[in-house]
């Protein structure tokens, strides 16, 4: 189990370099971001799988839009979920505060780049992002392995 | 927030009495009861402030309609966890029931279907200290689900940046989801085969996460030969090794008069102190 | 006749007098449901005669069959599936081998395959048969294991069932078919606190049972206050003894080393068995 993590995790930072490399913020890009209530003046999630909404900020419209987090309410795996969310609605980026390891594999294999927010407002983040002002999420902490919470 | 997570492996080796002057010595502002199955803490931390009660919703359990039942059996040929009674009309056994949604699924009639089911209680107390405990309705499951809930409510302390919790015995689902983001493991040994087995077990499962682990020994001198072999074992390992506590009868006694063993005068007191000490020497560094 | 010996706490000496039970009664059978951690085959030492691991079914999808209709991932109640980049990927961690995805996968692109998740074995001690389950380390429950555990147990002799600690599914499935309970409790707080919830677990399945005391000390026993509170037929008093503390935690079988433990178990299993005869009359009686 140790070393499918150990896998995991180098196998991502090399997607993510790739990523890095080839992503260029100036493209066209949705970022999705966990929040906490439907309004981008609002404040980040803390939590990724449980969050109440996602928003996805295209860059190219300026415009976001912001759905349900049916993830929020399950009694495991919701970070499985979220992402699931995540990936269906074709995002190219996701910004947040966490991650867990099951979310994280879900999100590399579609190609995400996963970015650590800064601090907690929406229209901030989405600054910094589009400064270049964010790094990669390295932490992916150990999942609740079904038992999830914020 | 810094954790400290206190386990054993074996049962009884004392980790509610040493969470407990753990929680007096450091004056910690959150803490919580993560041993949900057998919750003892709440018996030797005096509560200054009312219990907030709320119940905890595990998954949902499936219920047969028996109006609509029309007897096909295939629920019972298809539930892989033996929920299904049917012996006197159709029933679904709600301890044995994982809400897996199988039955309903197949079910021709839609006789069946998944309803909320309260699976334990939490209690919070929010006073000048957040203490979290909640106790799992028997034979329930999914007690992971409901450590990780405790655990959050001590988020509550936004000022505590170090909290104390007082794990379950066992190596599965609820020590699993205690172990899960915290800063520090301690474990509480008991110088007996059964407990160093035990011990070796949990060390094994903690050593998967990223976390600062360390050994002390309970009652060790019940049997000195087996303690020197854990302070051995910690050696050759590289786990360190924070102490060691005496048996003593007056620890019965404090524990029986609701308190803890820091609070009175004794041995195995002023043996804790040392324990702790050196934990939080680790924690900090 | 099975005898599940429970306590809700951990550390009141279960396996201690499973154990030592098992010693005393002839033929007998002891069973391990501990499966997290068993202590029980430390004391036995037992010569195994047999070894059967326990799988847990994780599902596999043929990705030349699956058509990305998605149904597995909407299904499953645990989020143990995901569907990226037209393949399903599956989360063991998570799975609870329900079966449910490859019922329902409209074009049967999902088999199951074997993971691994612990141990049975089965040995002898004397004239005795000793089974223990062995769950790995960073698998989450035991209770496929246990079920094994129980299955085709014959009754002619008798078979203690050593439970896991507290009051949860792992202990409800040690007990459920057991004949005859013996809560053990210990002189304290803690002790009382968690004996209640095994002593509710035990009325609600409706299984005649009786309470050990263990290591008794002098002065008040406040398990002693409530048993005699709630009417519950105490067994036996064991004494605290450093003794019998040392022993049990070199993993020696009391009753075989000293002649005082013998007498002390002899009597009670001779109790249980007048205890289980009164409940069979009374059921007669019904």
């Amino acid at each position: 189990m140790i070393c499918k993590k150990i896998l995991t995790y180098a196998g991502y930072k090399n997607i993510i370099q790739l990523s890095a490399y080839a992503a260029n913020v100036e493209d066209i890009m949705r970022i999705a971001i966990p929040v906490d209530e439907k309004n981008i003046k609002g404040n980040v999630c803390v939590s990724f799988g449980r969050a109440p909404y996602f928003m996805f900020y295209d860059t190219e419209k300026d415009k976001s839009d912001f759905i349900n987090n049916s993830a929020a309410n399950s009694q495991g795996g919701a970070g499985i979920k979220a992402a699931q969310i995540i990936v269906d609605n074709n995002a190219d980026v996701l910004i947040t505060p966490r991650c867990g390891d099951n979310a994280a594999e879900v999100l590399k294999a579609a190609y995400i780049t996963i970015y650590k927010t800064k601090n907690n407002l929406i229209e901030d983040n989405l600054k910094n992002f589009k400064e270049e002002k964010l790094s990669l999420l390295t932490e992916i902490h150990e999942g609740f392995h079904g038992h999830g919470v914020k | 927030m810094k954790q400290l997570l206190i386990l054993s492996g074996k049962g009884g080796t004392g980790k509610t009495t040493v969470a407990g002057a753990f929680i007096k010595l450091s004056n910690v502002k959150a803490y919580a009861d993560c041993d949900i199955d057998a919750p003892n803490l709440h018996l030797i931390m005096e509560q200054g402030s009312k219990p907030e009660n709320s119940d905890y919703y595990g998954l949902n359990k499936a219920v047969i309609d028996k109006n609509k039942c029309i007897k096909c059996n295939l629920c019972y040929e298809n539930c892989r966890f033996d929920a299904i009674n049917n012996c006197d009309g159709y029933e679904a056994n709600i301890y044995d029931c994982e809400g897996c949604g199988v039955c309903e699924a197949l079910c021709p009639s839609s006789a069946i279907s998944l309803v909320p089911y309260k699976a334990g209680d939490m209690t919070l107390y929010r006073g000048y200290k957040v203490f979290s405990t909640a106790e799992l309705k028997m034979g329930s499951g999914n007690s992971g689900m409901l450590v990780t809930e405790v655990k959050k409510k001590m988020r509550l302390a936004s000022d505590a940046d170090f909290s104390i919790i007082d794990g379950s015995p066992g190596i599965g689902c609820p020590v699993i989801a205690s172990i899960s983001g915290v800063s520090m493991v301690l474990i509480v040994a008991e110088p007996s085969l059964s407990g160093i087995s035990d011990m070796k077990r949990i060390i094994e499962t903690a050593e998967r996460f990223n976390t600062k682990i360390a050994v002390c020994v309970n009652k060790y001198d019940t049997n000195t030969e087996n303690n020197e072999k854990i302070k051995k074992f910690c050696k050759n390992n590289n786990i360190k090794f924070v102490g060691e506590i005496p048996f003593d009868k007056k620890a019965v006694e404090a524990v029986n008069n609701g308190l803890t063993i820091v609070d009175i005068d004794c041995a195995a007191g002023d043996a804790v102190r040392k324990v702790y000490k050196e934990t939080i020497k680790i924690l900090s560094n | 006749m099975k005898i599940a010996v429970l306590s809700g706490k951990g550390g009141t000496g279960k396996t201690f007098i499973s154990v030592n039970l098992t010693y005393v009664a002839e033929n007998s059978n002891y069973i391990d449901c501990d499966v997290e951690e068993p202590n029980g085959h430390l004391y036995f030492k037992p010569e195994i005669v047999k070894r059967e691991k326990v799988y847990a079914k994780i599902p596999m999808v043929d990705k030349d069959r699956c058509s990305g209709c998605r149904r597995c991932v909407e299904f499953c109640k645990f989020n143990a599936l995901a569907y990226i980049k037209d393949n399903v990927f599956v989360f063991e961690d998570i799975c609870h081998s329900c079966g449910g995805c490859m019922l329902l996968c409209p074009e049967n692109a999902i088999t199951e395959s074997d993971k691994d998740i612990g141990e049975i074995s089965e040995g002898v001690f004397n004239n005795s048969t000793i089974y223990t389950g062995i769950l790995n380390t960073g698998e989450e429950t035991g209770v496929s294991i246990i079920k094994k555990l129980l299955n085709n147990i014959g009754d002619e002799h008798y078979t203690f069932i050593d439970c896991p600690p507290g009051s949860s599914c792992s202990v409800m499935e040690s007990v459920k078919n057991a004949d005859y309970c013996i809560l053990v409790a210990e002189p304290t707080l803690f002790g009382v606190h968690n004996f209640n919830m095994v002593y509710k677990l035990v009325k609600l399945f409706d299984i005649p049972f009786g309470a050990v005391l263990n290591k008794c000390l002098a002065g008040e026993n406040p398990a002693e206050k409530f048993c005699i509170e709630n009417n519950i037929k105490i067994l036996c008093k064991i004494p605290f003894e450093n003794e019998l503390g040392k022993l049990n935690s070199n993993a020696e079988i009391a009753s075989q080393i000293k002649e005082k433990y013998h007498s002390l178990f002899s009597s009670l299993l001779k109790s249980i068995e007048q205890e289980v005869m009164n409940e069979t009359a009374i059921d007669i009686k019904r």
